[in-house]
């Protein structure tokens, strides 16, 4: 039975150290249910059978009881002692990821994920894995903290600007899994999901290889930009269909005459397009927040293959 | 526990106190409270100011030797001289000496105005080559990045003790006109006494500071 | 001292029922309101301004809950919820919950327990209360100034680099701890110096306990926080740098610096609720109070405890390994003193004569709703299945069974059992009974599936979310419904108690044996008209009521002259 509970409020157990997880989970909520409906009986039973009768009612003294006291003293310290042995051992594994474990390069931008491979490929919002290999992700932040969770491998781990924290698992078989951020990171925290694909580890080494050929293809510029778009997670807050969705959408951006908020106008050309993604902040378009972060780290190709881009959105 | 016999006639004594000794009682261990959230206050900083010092020893040797030693020492010893008189104040108000009391106010709040000249003398000498705290700071002579850091922390803990060594000033020019008007005798010296614990605590952390900024090898 | 040595008579003095002069009447107008000294006026000043906030705190969770009724946009955006969220927390924990139960119903009952005439301090009480308004005024600027998006954390370097009004938000709640500072200062002055003749520790209120030991938790974390928030304003408007990567400094760092704050914070918002609880289960049933020493000292043990245990907060922010796992270990020993104090009250019953009044009901539900946000607590602090449940609905349930369905029914509980005191009127009890059980339901209905979607992965501070949680979130709207219209219920019966003239309230309707009782309803202006001794355990219900009545022959605390000579300059002596 409790099994049943455990799948109807936990998610999928899909990590080497969730079934440990939820078993400590059951552990508590079964002793905190006992304990629980203790106190509950004795509060309704003493209501009722100590019901106050008239206004005159005497009651003994009970002023203390040594034997009571300590019971309910010890009892709990053991049950906590447990708990806390319990917690520390599943986390020194959460913790200690094996020497082996497949390195992955994680960095948290407002608000998209990007995920870096030992051969240089680069996915967004999208990770890719071995099923059945242990994986260490080390994660850094490009702006605020943020947090890597995914809920069925039981994995959380906040992300820092300038320095690096690590987080690691090993899936039980291939699937798919949702990543949130639970770092409150600002207008766009709660749309920075992204996916796990755990998938067979031949089929893994095959995709690797083949987005290292894509991204070596000498592509138009244009299309480049268009690949920048999904994968510097831009898709996140600028929409190509004029729907605002936390910046401005990008159809019928270039030569836009944008309003500033500081009262100030300036048309969106060349040179405008290229601050904006390098340094947002300098002009901020009325009704917008200053809140992007600068891709100043964007090769002048690159930066240009944006602009490309946004110029075929009319 | 409070003694129950009501002692009337006395006009220092508020209403809801049963007699003088309860009432200065009251008011000291106030003020002794008091003093203990100023030094979570300032303890704070000094966490930041541990911290940073860990993570970044040779920049606060670097930067120290920015700071005046001399100037650091003179203040250490006008503070020191400050408590001694205003200790002297209240052992003035316990022997009823009005024109003690008055005396040794006048040379703790002068004390403590040659404190803020120098200190307004050290401050302007470094905004004059740039070291001003947080992203204000210019200054090229240190090699470090951090440097910044060390100063704004500089700022923060003597800034802090400055507005403390201010509000002092204000508190004891407050003594001087209520003592001129005759309220503090040896029987109600409350006022005299809680400052002075207010003042003492203001010259030791000053006593902090002055080695963690100023002497540091 | 010397009182043991000098000779006094004691003797009875009876209540006066109804009094004709009390405090309520003992002034008019709105400046003997605004610049009274009295503590009792300033505990219902600050109880009007915390039900105010509360209204707004409360008004700002509906708009959440309706928000996200849907699993995308409902009626408003995702910057206005961010700000929704951030004011709904600030609102509550600064302005409601912190001052609460301590400047409301302690400032009024504190004195009255020791039966003292007011507070150590009076203007320096009257000082906490205006500086707390000044600190809500900017408050409510920020607000009008479009908000805050930070969460009610702060936390950096969103907090640094957003463009809302961070540093007047910051700058209210700075300018508020020092209202909390002076209070607690106050408070423990009040207590160590201004007992009644006779009442020694071992005889004071376990209300005067917890407050006791709030003050002391107030008095040493408040400093940290306002440090912290004076680097955080610094940081803003300097660039200092020390919470800012970038500039050498580290954002853990100011986590650290404000849950040493904000984790004994949680027990200033709680251990006041483990005083009212204790008198009222003694009071209603009729029986000494078990484990007196136990629950008074586990007051102080929790607020001890308190102060070591701020890194749960940070399991997964990146501190270090070895602190992980220190914090894990000594967050554990809070629960011990704290399911001390539970067994206790459970125990107190036992063969006592409980009437079932409203009061009692609010401390039953108490019981049950707080050890549900206990073993919850347990549950967050297991460090393995923190990982999981950090930073997700879960740990919002948890809080608000300690928060909400722990102090604000202790609060409701304190209210109603002091109402007649306070105002001299009863309530309607049949209402007060069907609102408590409609807000109980509310309550549960609201944050029950809370749980159940957190332990399934559905973060904190979301706007949207996956389907998958559509159908607990909406249910968690619905209670959030039942328990605004039980809040509507207090607040018409307890509006209509006040204006009706049929229900005056008898000095003592409850059979209590507290100080607070043995004066009329309401107090006079002075709380006592002679100066109250103390012979017995405020909870010996086996010893008759008169010898809870006794004050010393002769004395005589009316001083009726006294406004007149506080506005006077003070003469030369």
């Amino acid at each position: 039975m409790l099994e049943t509970i455990n799948r109807l409020i936990l998610p999928q157990v899909s990590s080497t150290f969730a079934a440990d997880v939820d078993g400590l989970f059951t552990f508590i909520n079964v002793a905190s249910a006992i304990i629980l409906l203790g106190i509950t009986v004795a509060i309704i039973y003493f209501s009722v059978k100590y019901k106050r009768k008239s206004e005159d009612d005497v009651t003994p003294v009970i002023r203390y009881n040594t034997t009571l006291e300590l019971t309910w003293t010890i009892i709990p310290l053991i049950l906590i002692l447990i708990v806390f042995a319990w917690g520390f051992r599943g986390h020194i594994d959460m913790r200690t990821p094996p020497s082996n474990a497949y390195e992955v390069y994680v960095t948290a931008n407002s608000f998209f994920w990007q995920f870096t491979y030992p051969n240089g490929v680069q996915t967004t919002d999208e990770l890719y894995v071995p099923a059945g290999r242990p994986v260490k992700l080390i994660m850094q932040s490009r702006d605020v903290i943020h947090s890597f969770f995914v809920p069925d491998f039981r994995v959380k781990q906040d992300v820092l600007p300038g320095r690096y924290t690590t987080a690691w698992f090993q899936t039980l078989g291939t699937g798919e899994h949702v990543i949130f951020c639970t770092e409150y990171c600002g207008s766009g925290h709660s749309d920075m999901d992204g996916m796990v694909y755990a998938i067979e580890p031949e089929e893994f080494d095959a995709w690797l290889r083949e987005q290292k050929e894509l991204s070596e293809q000498e592509l138009p510029l244009a299309v480049l930009g268009q690949n920048l778009y999904q994968q510097q997670g831009c898709a996140g807050c600028h929409s190509l269909d004029g729907n605002v969705v936390i910046g401005p959408s990008f159809q019928g951006l270039y030569m836009d005459e944008r309003q500033g908020a500081d009262g100030s106008s300036r048309v969106a050309d060349e040179d405008y397009l290229r601050e904006s993604i390098n340094n947002p902040g300098e002009f901020i378009t009325s009704g917008f927040n200053n809140i992007m972060p600068g891709y100043s780290y964007l090769s002048e190709d690159q930066v240009s293959a944006i602009i490309e881009f946004i110029k075929e959105q009319q | 526990m409070a003694n129950i016999n009501a002692t009337p006639g006395e006009s220092h004594l508020a209403h809801h106190f049963v007699d003088s000794e309860q009432q200065f009682d009251s008011s000291k261990l106030g003020m002794w409270i008091f003093l203990v959230t100023e030094v979570l206050f300032f303890g704070g900083l000094f966490v930041a100011y541990i911290v940073y010092r860990s993570w970044n020893p040779e920049l606060f040797y670097m930067s120290a030797k920015e700071l005046s030693t001399i100037m650091g020492a003179i203040n250490t010893v006008v503070l020191i001289g400050s408590s001694l008189t205003i200790a002297l104040a209240v052992r003035a108000a316990q022997l009823n000496q009005q024109a003690n009391i008055s005396r040794y106010l006048i040379a703790t709040i002068l004390l403590a105005c040659v404190f803020l000249v120098i200190k307004y003398f050290e401050y302007t000498s470094k905004f004059a080559v740039g070291i001003l705290p947080g992203e204000l700071y210019t200054y090229t002579g240190i090699d470090h990045p951090g440097a910044p850091i060390f100063f704004s922390i500089y700022y923060m803990m003597t800034g802090l003790h400055g507005i403390h060594v201010i509000i002092g000033i204000g508190l004891m020019v407050y003594l001087l006109v209520k003592t001129r008007q005759g309220s503090y005798n040896a029987a109600y010296f409350t006022p005299v006494e809680i400052t002075a614990l207010y003042w003492h605590l203001v010259d030791l952390i000053w006593i902090f500071l002055f080695p963690l900024l100023y002497l540091i090898e | 001292m010397s009182a043991a040595t000098k000779d006094f008579k004691i003797r009875e003095f009876p209540v006066e029922e109804n009094p004709k002069e009390h405090y309520l009447n003992a002034a008019s107008g709105l400046k003997s309101w605004l610049f009274t000294v009295d503590h009792k006026r300033i505990g219902l000043m600050y109880l009007a301004s915390i039900i105010f906030f509360f209204f707004v705190g409360g008004l700002l969770a509906l708009a959440l809950r309706l928000e996200l009724w849907e699993p995308a946009r409902t009626f408003m955006d995702a910057d206005t919820y961010n700000r929704v969220f951030t004011l709904h927390g600030a609102v509550m924990v600064f302005l409601f919950i912190i001052p609460s139960i301590p400047a409301a119903l302690g400032n009024f009952f504190l004195p009255m327990m020791l039966g003292a005439k007011d507070v150590a301090f009076p203007k320096l009480n009257l000082l906490s209360f205006w500086i707390y308004s000044f600190g809500a005024l900017f408050t409510l600027y920020s607000i009008a100034h479009g908000g805050v998006d930070t969460g009610w954390t702060f936390y950096t370097p969103y907090s640094t680099s957003t463009g809302t009004a961070v540093i007047s938000m910051t700058l209210g709640v700075f300018i508020m701890g020092f209202s909390s500072i002076l209070t607690g200062i106050n408070f423990i002055v009040t207590v160590h110096k201004m007992r009644a003749p006779g009442q020694t520790w071992g005889k004071l209120p376990l209300f005067i306990w917890s407050l006791y030991a709030t003050a002391i938790i107030q008095v040493l974390a408040t400093p940290v926080l306002a440090i912290t928030l004076l680097l955080l304003i610094m940081e803003r408007t300097l660039g200092v740098g020390i919470f800012d990567p970038a500039l050498g400094g580290d954002p853990v760092l100011y986590q650290h610096f404000f849950w040493f704050y904000s984790h004994p914070a949680v027990y200033i918002m709680i251990v006041p609720a483990f005083g009212i609880i204790s008198e009222i289960i003694s009071t209603f049933s009729k029986k000494t109070i078990f484990g007196y020493w136990l629950i008074a000292l586990s007051s102080l043990a929790i607020a001890f405890t308190g102060f070591l245990v701020w890194g749960h907060h940070m399991f997964v922010s990146g501190q270090s390994e070895l602190s992980t796992i220190i914090f894990s270990f000594l967050t554990f020993f809070v629960g011990i003193p704290t399911g001390i104090k539970i067994l206790n009250w459970v125990a107190t019953m036992y063969k006592g004569s409980i009437d079932m009044k409203t009061p009692m009901l609010y401390a039953m539900m108490f019981l049950f709703l707080f050890s549900i946000g206990g073993f919850t607590g347990i549950m967050l602090g297991a460090l393995s299945v923190n990982v999981h449940l950090h930073d997700t609905y879960y740990v919002v349930a948890h809080f608000h069974y300690v928060m909400m369905g722990g102090t604000v029914f202790a609060f409701l509980a304190g209210i109603h059992y002091w109402w007649p005191k306070m105002t001299g009127k009863m309530y309607n009890e049949l209402w007060a009974k069907i609102a408590s059980v409609v807000l109980f339901i509310g309550f549960n209905v609201t944050f029950l599936p809370q749980f159940v979607m957190g332990s399934q992965g559905m973060p904190r501070r979301y706007y949207s979310y996956i389907e998958q949680f559509q159908t607990l979130h909406q249910t968690s709207t619905v209670g959030s419904w039942v328990l605004g219209l039980g809040f509507i219920i207090v607040g018409i019966y307890l509006t209509i108690s006040l204006f009706s003239k049929a229900n005056k309230a008898s000095s003592n309707p409850w059979g209590a044996r507290a100080l607070e009782w043995m004066s009329s309803s309401p107090p006079p202006h002075h709380n006592f008209n002679h100066t109250p001794v103390v012979l017995h355990n405020p909870y010996d219900f086996h010893k008759p009521i008169s010898e809870f009545r006794l004050g010393i022959d002769g004395s005589d605390n009316h001083h009726e002259h006294t406004e007149v000579a506080q506005t006077q300059p003070a003469e030369k002596s």
